[in-house]
């Protein structure tokens, strides 16, 4: 039954796609709006060939994973320092949590001119959204620990540091790595969005030209080739979240 | 071994708090096994907790192998009443945390842990995560994550007190095997008395509010204690006299409790 789900997903997929081929067909859709699934597939090949789609995948991804990262290293050592000082935490939580639930993403103009139209502004804005929900969740995570396995730690006689690395973190890791999830879907989000907002480098700014363009295909394909890379970024966490799980 | 001198903990402040814990003062011999029996509420967990180094006491001294306890003290191991496995590791890895804490290589720490595990009777069980075992034992694989850091004086807070009434009597013989093997010196807090009665050499009796120790029994029985010795009238005898002196307190708790 586990194994059948996944695929009665991807098949009630599917029969949505050809139900829409002839919902347009049907004339119930209007093809101007929405084209034929089947011209959206006839268009990918042209933007192998004629767009780059692979080098702007790239682009993407490349800034993907570095705002993701980077929201990762300061948004684990963040979190850890609003844990350590509960003053800090009641200082500075909320305002974490207001700019969680902020669209940074609006405020583009001011991080051009900061850091001009380039990738920095792509993946600082992807930073900045990305940042407070893994600040969020590793401080969740670190309060959530069972203060007996604290106790035993310090029965076992360990430090600080021997504290965080072997009880703190490992019992955390969990809900940091809900964080981390939610570090990557707001850097994709953010990076598309903000690329087909200045119009520069990967996915989001091919999506803008396609658009402009008319090139109805073309700009649906774009974002289908969008949902898959989100798709794979994801498969990909959850494996080495699988395998973080092992080691820890 | 371990000495308890005139031991005082208050919580809250001087005028408006509570004395948890009133001139405590006992020691233990090498070898001993000893039972802290008495209501709960009455101050065992925070008696506990200071001996085993974790909370320093208001006044008075504690002290293992004649040095002062001034934190959790490398003799000394612990047992919690809360069942406190580390949820992300197996149940042989649990159990050699504190020889990788000592930096032993891993074939030897799983040796070594190999042979707790069988001891407090789970073997076939050491790949397993605990979230894959019943209470009881998870509690055994934390004695055995205990006894692996050969522990010169055992502390156990009410190892059992969250289990039911099969699994307690199960792991009571458990643990009076464990101590028939180990010979280890142990302080155990229980609030049953045929436990106390059974594994002890002492068993020491306290008061409810303030937590005073009312007495020390010597349980004079031969060891082992099979279910022979169980079943004698000296046993019953134990059994009766301390249920005595519990019952008084136990009511007394029950009355200031209900107002
Ligand atoms: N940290 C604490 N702050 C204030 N009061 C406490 C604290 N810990 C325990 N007490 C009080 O001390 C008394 C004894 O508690 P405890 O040692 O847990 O009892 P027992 O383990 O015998 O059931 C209780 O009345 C409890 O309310
Ligand atoms: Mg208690």
């Amino acid at each position: 039954m586990r194994r059948i789900a996944p695929l009665f997903g991807l098949l009630a997929i599917c029969l949505l796609i050809v139900l829409l081929q002839f919902a347009i067909g049907a004339g119930i859709v209007d093809e101007y709006t929405v084209p034929r699934p089947t011209a959206i597939a006839a268009a990918l090949p042209r933007l192998l060939a004629e767009e780059g789609i692979l080098t702007r995948f790239l682009t993407t991804v490349a800034e993907t994973f570095a705002a993701g990262a980077a929201a990762t290293l300061v948004g684990t050592g963040l979190g850890a320092a609003l844990y350590r000082w509960p003053l800090m935490r009641r200082s500075f939580e909320p305002w974490v949590a207001v700019l969680a639930a902020a669209p940074l993403v609006l405020a583009y103009p001011l991080f051009l001119v900061l850091f001009g139209r380039s990738s920095s502004t792509v993946v600082v804005i992807a930073f900045a959204s990305a940042l407070p929900p893994v600040v969020l969740q590793t401080v969740a995570g670190f309060s959530a620990v069972r203060p007996v396995l604290l106790a035993v730690g310090r029965s076992f006689g360990l430090g600080r540091a021997a504290e965080f690395r072997r009880v703190l973190l490992p019992a955390a890791l969990p809900s940091v790595f809900t964080g981390l999830r939610l570090a990557l879907m707001f850097g994709l989000i953010n990076v598309v969005g903000v690329e087909f907002l200045i119009n520069l480098g990967g996915l989001g700014a091919l999506i803008n030209d396609l658009s402009e363009r008319y090139d109805l295909p073309g700009t649906w394909a774009a974002i289908g080739f969008v949902v898959l890379v989100s798709v794979s970024l994801f498969t990909v966490l959850d494996g080495g979240e699988r395998w973080l799980q092992r080691r820890r | 071994m371990l000495s308890v001198a005139n031991v005082t903990m208050r919580f809250g402040t001087p005028a408006d708090g509570v004395t948890a814990v009133d001139d405590v003062s006992f020691d233990i011999r090498p070898g001993e096994f000893v039972s802290i029996i008495g209501p709960s509420g009455c101050g065992k967990s925070t008696l506990f907790n200071i001996v085993a180094g974790l909370q320093p006491a208001t006044s008075g001294q504690v002290s293992v192998e004649g040095a002062a306890v001034r934190g959790p003290h490398p003799a000394v191991g612990t047992v919690f009443q809360e069942e406190s496995c580390f949820p992300w590791r197996s149940v042989i890895d649990n159990v050699a945390f504190p020889l990788e804490l000592a930096g032993m290589p891993r074939g030897e720490r799983h040796d070594q842990a190999r042979h707790f595990i069988e001891l407090v009777g789970l073997r076939g069980f050491e790949r397993r995560l605990p979230s894959e075992l019943s209470g009881g034992m998870r509690q055994r694989v934390c004695i055995a994550r205990t006894l692996a850091a050969k522990p010169r004086l055992l502390l156990m807070d009410e190892p059992f007190a969250a289990l039911d009434e099969q699994t307690r009597l199960l792991l009571g013989d458990k643990v009076l095997q464990i101590q028939q093997t180990l010979r280890q010196t142990t302080l155990l807090i229980t609030h049953s008395i045929t436990e106390a009665v059974q594994l002890s050499d002492r068993v020491l009796v306290m008061t409810y509010r303030p937590g005073r120790l009312k007495r020390f029994v010597t349980i004079d029985l031969p060891r082992p204690r099979t279910a022979e010795v169980v079943t004698s009238p000296e046993f019953g005898a134990a059994v009766a006299s301390l249920w005595a002196d519990l019952r008084e307190e136990a009511s007394r708790g029950m009355a200031e409790a209900g107002g």
